[in-house]
């Protein structure tokens, strides 16, 4: 069910393997994404999750296979270039020093600071808005909760991409369980800020635990780890079938529809 | 919340207290010179009429040591906040996980064997040798504890004290082999890397001081931007385009040349690295924009202070500056443990 349009814009990835000494972190993974659209990548603890975020990211390098941006190598791009275009939110950070939620906001635009916009200070208070930690701004980052930290990096992430690329390149904002620890209200308020942010032409891509959350908001989901070691790609209401999730989570599934016609699962 | 200053605020009063140290260690002395008297001097500089005492006892013996004051403590406090950005650690002090110590024993072992194990190199380099072989020294240093000590996502802080303590006891070790084979002048001056003091200042190596620190002041300027990002992770860093590899190593020579050209010329004087960009900290906050020129004007104003009371306090005799610097660091050091003990 891979995805078949080429598109030039494209993220994709093509037989991949990252092995780290003896382990198979991830194998023979191929994966087209494409911008404007919400793909959600899935799949049971150790599936390699983020692994391929982060081969996705030109954070790391893969062992085997290729990964290309507007159908280049990632690697060509150079580090500098992509990160004018290319935002990663970690699953966890720790910060040195006691730097401010709005101080760790605000290097998010780090790249941009040989070319700086009219309205950085905006960007950074804007983004915070969004991710609503505006309040938090003065306060030390390792101090916070956890889902407050992991609102202060998607505002990060945010004030990387802010403005479209004058050139017309596409902004991709990956996103490492960006919902793991926040409570239900941002839960759904961040999905929809992604969403959002996909309309607006981004492709966003984000590991993700919660089918629901998945089910509802992604386009498409990208499912690793399935009983054949294999990885499906699809839309998202064609590959999140209960047989498929429970061969893949080993776990029994029976979908409802929701008061507004979404599917959604109960587990058990 | 934080109550922080603004970088002109801390920046003006590390000037300013700079300023004071300077004019307090300018005053004070075995040969006291009045605040008229100095001004005299200053206004006359130049005009070479004039040959009071005060005139000679300040350009030929208070002044370089003052300049080297300076020089000594902008450079190891502008090297304590770069080993600090790099290793993500406010308790890596140069002094502590033993680059400081690193450079004493180069030193030593030039003075002591130089003319017998290479009897060219004093001759090739003449007065740069001491430096260079400092600096070698520091720079190994650097290399051994950051590969020892790093780990995915930063450095492990109990693993990096603990390289520098074996460090410091092989330095420490090195140096007592090298008393027993130094001549009796040649101990002295091996007492004399061990306690740190600014006694030696004399122009040539003053200013050769003062230029290494310099530059080493100007090269670090470039690193600020990228050492905030850092903090995030070096993968994270990655990520935001800093090329964390060229800001590592630009980070360790940098750090090793300042305190291999400032230990070369006054011995180990500790923990300056470890208060003064602590203390910026606490009250700029951490962003090394300002942490880095601000530490280097408090360390300069704390070794200036450090220095005036090792010459005053038990006048004629004079105590070490790093016995001093010791007295105020490890209190401090060991309430930062506390502080930081959860993350060791």
């Amino acid at each position: 069910m891979t995805a078949v349009q080429r598109d030039p814009m494209a993220l994709c990835c093509t037989g991949v393997e990252v092995r780290l000494d003896a382990k198979t972190l991830l194998a023979d993974a191929s994966v087209h994404l494409s911008p404007g659209r919400v793909t959600a990548i899935l799949g049971p603890n150790g599936a390699g999750k983020s692994t391929l975020l982060s081969v996705l990211a030109g954070q790391r390098a893969p062992t085997q296979g290729s990964v290309t941006l507007d159908g280049r190598p990632l690697a060509d791009h150079g580090m500098q270039a992509l990160a004018l275009r290319r935002a990663l939110m970690p699953q966890e950070s720790a910060v040195a020093f006691d730097f401010t939620a709005q101080e760790i906001v605000a290097l998010g635009r780090y790249p941009h600071r040989r070319a700086p916009v009219h309205d950085e200070d905006a960007i950074v208070d804007e983004a915070m808005a969004l991710t609503d930690v505006s309040v938090l701004a003065p306060r030390i980052l390792n101090t916070l909760s956890g889902g407050e930290k992991a609102r202060a990096h998607m505002a990060r992430a945010l004030a990387q991409l802010w403005h479209p690329r004058p050139d017309g390149a596409t902004r991709w904002l990956l996103l490492d369980e960006p919902t793991a620890a926040l409570d239900l209200a941002h839960q759904h308020s961040a999905m929809r800020l992604l969403r959002a942010w996909a309309g607006r032409g981004v492709g966003v891509v984000a590991v993700l635990h919660d089918l629901n959350l998945a089910r509802r908001y992604a386009d498409e989901v990208v499912v690793l780890g399935g009983a054949s070691g294999g990885l499906t790609q699809g839309a998202t209401a064609e590959v999140l079938q209960p047989a498929l999730i429970e061969a893949v989570w080993g776990t029994p599934c029976q979908p409802v529809t929701s008061a507004d016609g979404t599917v959604q699962y109960l587990f058990g | 919340m934080t109550q922080r200053f603004t970088a002109r605020a801390v920046l003006g009063g590390s000037l300013m207290l700079l300023v004071v140290a300077f004019l307090v260690g300018a005053v004070s002395g075995a040969y006291a010179i009045s605040l008229p008297q100095l001004w005299n001097v200053l206004a006359t500089l130049g005009q070479g009429a004039d040959k009071s005492p005060e005139h000679l006892v300040f350009l030929n013996i208070r002044l370089p040591r003052l300049v080297l004051g300076v020089a000594a403590g902008a450079g190891l406090g502008m090297a304590g906040t770069l080993m600090q950005g790099l290793f993500r650690n406010p308790l890596a002090d140069p002094g502590l996980v033993g680059i400081s110590s690193g450079a004493a024993l180069a030193a030593g072992v030039t003075i002591i064997l130089g003319a017998w194990l290479w009897p060219v190199l004093p001759r090739t380099l003449g007065s740069w040798t001491l430096v260079l072989m400092a600096f070698g020294g520091g720079l190994s240093v650097t290399l051994l504890i950051y590969g020892l000590s790093r780990s995915e996502g930063g450095t492990r802080m109990a693993l990096m004290l603990l390289a520098g303590i074996a460090v410091n006891a092989l330095a420490g070790a090195g140096l007592g082999f090298l008393s027993v084979m130094a001549t009796d002048e040649q101990l002295r001056s091996l007492q004399f890397w061990l306690l740190g003091s600014l006694g030696g200042a004399r122009w040539s190596a003053v200013l050769l001081v003062a230029v290494a620190v310099l530059l080493s002041c100007v090269a670090a300027r470039s690193l600020a931007e990228p050492l905030n990002a850092i903090a995030l992770g070096e993968a994270q860093a990655a990520l935001l385009g800093v090329d964390v590899e060229r800001t590592k190593r630009r980070a360790i020579v940098v750090t090793a040349v300042a305190v291999g050209a400032v230990t070369a010329t006054t011995g180990i004087i500790g923990f300056i690295g470890l208060i003064a960009p602590h203390w910026v900290r606490m009250v700029a906050g951490p962003d090394h924009r300002v942490v880095l020129p601000a530490s280097a004007l408090l360390g300069a104003a704390l070794v200036l202070a450090a220095d005036t009371v090792a010459r005053t306090a038990m006048a004629p005799a004079e105590l070490p500056l790093g016995v001093l610097t010791a007295f105020i660091g490890v209190p401090m050091f060991l309430w930062m443990l506390r502080r930081f003990r959860g993350r060791i």
